[in-house]
């Protein structure tokens, strides 16, 4: 973890949804891991002061890059900022995916907005080439298509509206190609809650392993605020708390620093939001 | 030049520290900045067991500032003492332990243990969390459950004791006085505003909790008054927090009667925020020829 003031190499638009943005960080490129996440302060912004969490999408060289959409103001003012503006960034953060190790598990990807770009370093850095299921809303949801394919990827995509690909949900195929066989596979997923939340469910029914990158709020993104948590399951709940702070065997982690990757087997849904 | 300030008898190298609940423990800030460069490390409240803390969503952003319920997630004093004070009682700096309870017995149980631990430079006591139901604001906002919990932690230990003070009070002078007479050390001034903000397409708040606390530069100027207020009317040292992101609102804390200052908020998207700030009060001192950094607290002029 560093933080620095780096330099935007390049921003530009993507898709019709999602941009693009490149930053120079000699420092900080070397360091990241498939996962994990940086978190950039955007320093033209004067009144909305803290930072916005940011999957790490490729690493070259010295930079890495992101890809975002435009959901406000923060990410409004990137997209309007040019090659050599500033901004601030603590990175790589979290702690991110297992990746499948020579002859281990066949990785099934499942991935939902900017999922695919948090996933394509454990893509690319996996020695095992495996299957990816992308989906989204319409054709313009569907990221990085190509760079999957690239790297020798299986690319099955969905949209709801049948613009791209299957039509129907991002599921689908993947309950499909895990009714065929479910031997030595292991599911990565990253997405919208309710996609990671079916992604568990389907992991936990076909009993298969799941590793889920978690969307929650954040603010620190370090560990001290204790805002991005999630229940996770445990022994018995803290230990030597009062009675009612051990109901239902869990505690609340931090998806900054326990995460963003937690097991699916660990969540505890009924009490997320 | 002197930059070191008094609390009690706990002797603080500058006077810039971090507020509660905005620095973890310490360790996580490690890899970012050095930490015995600080005046001191102050920790996120800890009661005797470990807490869960509030559902989530648990901040908001809002213009210059945040809300945050949090609930005070913790892992208790043992759990405390076992994970996090190996780190903390290396550090060549003070550990400043915040502690809350929901009855009068607990605070002095959780300062008994602490005392007894060996090596804590003070312990704050959080009489002002604005999210949660018992204990925290509850004392913090009656002057007699007040002056009680101050007394009862005060019997157990010797240890400095700064009592951090609630902004939701008409007038904090009787309180600043209330805890003043039951022999606390100093006061922090202030805690967070009680505070909401509501999503207008789900008309949902935007906390799960509902409300929260308001924290952040939008709180600055109202935490200034209380400081200035506080300190016409004790002896003891004043910590000033509230909004703090640089040498300049720093200072103003001070010139309102502040012996030191703590940067909370700013932690969060300025992780070097009290670096910077120790470094522009030096400056500071060199513009102004001043000596020792004394000379600024309680230096605003106002007319009589
Ligand atoms: C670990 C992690 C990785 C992420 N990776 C990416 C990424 O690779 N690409 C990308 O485009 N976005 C990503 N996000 C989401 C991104 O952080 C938010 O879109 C961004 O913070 C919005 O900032 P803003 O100032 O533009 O919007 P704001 O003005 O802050 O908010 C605008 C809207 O966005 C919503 N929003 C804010 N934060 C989030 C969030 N964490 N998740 C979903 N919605 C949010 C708000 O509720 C609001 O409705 C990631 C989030 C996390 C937690
Ligand atoms: C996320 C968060 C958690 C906090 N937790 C605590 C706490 O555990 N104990 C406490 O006394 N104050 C707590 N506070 C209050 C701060 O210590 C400080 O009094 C307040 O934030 C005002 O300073 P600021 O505007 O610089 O943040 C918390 C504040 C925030 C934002
Ligand atoms: S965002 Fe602060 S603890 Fe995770």
């Amino acid at each position: 973890m560093l933080e620095q003031t780096v330099q935007i190499v390049s921003n530009e638009r993507d898709t019709d949804s999602y941009f693009r943005l490149v930053v120079r960080t000699p420092r900080i490129a070397p360091l990241i891991q498939p996962g994990q996440f940086a978190h950039i302060r955007v320093l033209p912004l004067k009144d909305a002061l803290l930072r916005r969490p940011f999957s790490i999408f490729q690493v070259s060289g010295d930079t890495f890059s992101i890809l975002y959409k435009t959901v406000g103001q923060g990410t409004e003012v990137i997209a309007r900022m040019q090659a050599g503006e500033e901004l601030s960034v603590i990175a790589p953060l979290g702690h991110g995916f297992t990746v499948p190790k020579r002859g281990g598990e066949t990785p099934l990807l499942v991935a939902g907005g900017y999922g695919m770009a948090a996933m394509y370093l454990l893509a690319q850095r996996s020695p095992q080439k495996g299957i990816v299921f992308v989906g989204g809303r319409r054709r313009v949801d569907i990221l990085c298509e190509k760079e999957f394919q690239a790297l020798g990827w299986d690319v099955r995509v969905t949209t709801e509206d049948g613009s791209h690909g299957k039509k129907g949900l991002v599921t689908q195929p993947l309950i499909a190609e895990l009714k065929r066989s479910t031997k030595g596979r292991k599911l990565f997923a990253c997405g919208p809650t309710g996609m990671l939340k079916a992604v568990g469910k389907i992991a936990d029914d076909f009993k298969v392993p799941a590793e889920l990158s978690m969307d929650e709020h954040m603010c620190c993104g370090v560990g001290v605020c204790l805002t991005c948590v999630i229940p996770v399951k445990t022994a018995d709940g803290p230990r030597r708390a009062e009675a009612h702070e051990r109901e239902g065997g869990w505690e609340y982690q931090r998806t900054c620093t326990e995460g963003p990757v937690f097991e699916a087997k660990e969540i505890v849904w009924e009490v997320t939001k | 030049m002197n930059l070191s300030v008094q609390i009690g008898k706990l002797t603080l190298q500058n006077p810039v520290m971090v507020a509660s609940g905005t620095f973890g423990y310490g360790v996580e800030y490690a890899q970012l900045l050095d930490l015995n460069q600080l005046g001191a490390v102050v920790v996120k409240g800890i009661r005797l067991h470990p807490v869960r803390g509030n559902p989530t969503p648990r901040t908001a952003e809002v213009t210059s500032g945040m809300l945050n319920a949090i609930g005070l997630q913790g892992p208790g004093v043992d759990g405390f003492i076992k994970k996090y004070w190996p780190f903390l009682k290396k550090l060549k700096v003070p550990a400043i332990i915040n502690i809350w309870g929901k009855t009068v017995d607990e605070y002095a149980e959780v300062a008994r243990r602490f005392d007894a631990l060996g090596g804590v430079g003070a312990l704050e006591l959080n009489v002002s969390c604005p999210n949660i139901k018992e204990g925290g604001a509850q004392f913090g906002t009656d002057v007699k459950r007040l002056k009680q919990v101050v007394a009862a932690c005060r019997k157990i230990t010797e240890l400095p004791l700064i009592t951090k003070l609630s902004p939701n009070v008409v007038s904090i002078a009787p309180y600043a006085l209330a805890a003043e007479e039951a022999g606390s050390d100093a006061l922090a001034v202030t805690n967070s505003y009680p505070a909401m903000a509501i999503d207008i397409e789900t008309r949902k708040p935007k906390l799960a909790n509902g409300t929260g606390g308001l924290t952040g530069p939008c709180i600055k100027p109202i935490a200034i008054k209380l400081v200035w207020e506080a300190a016409k009317v004790v002896k003891i040292p004043i910590i000033g927090m509230g909004g703090i992101q640089n040498a300049a609102d720093a200072i103003e804390f001070m010139m309102a009667g502040a012996t030191a200052v703590a940067v909370g908020t700013a932690n969060f998207y300025e992780p070097q925020t009290t670096l910077q700030v120790i470094a522009g009060l030096r400056e500071f001192m060199q513009q102004h020829g001043l000596k020792d950094v004394r000379e600024i607290t309680g230096s605003v002029q106002t007319a009589k």
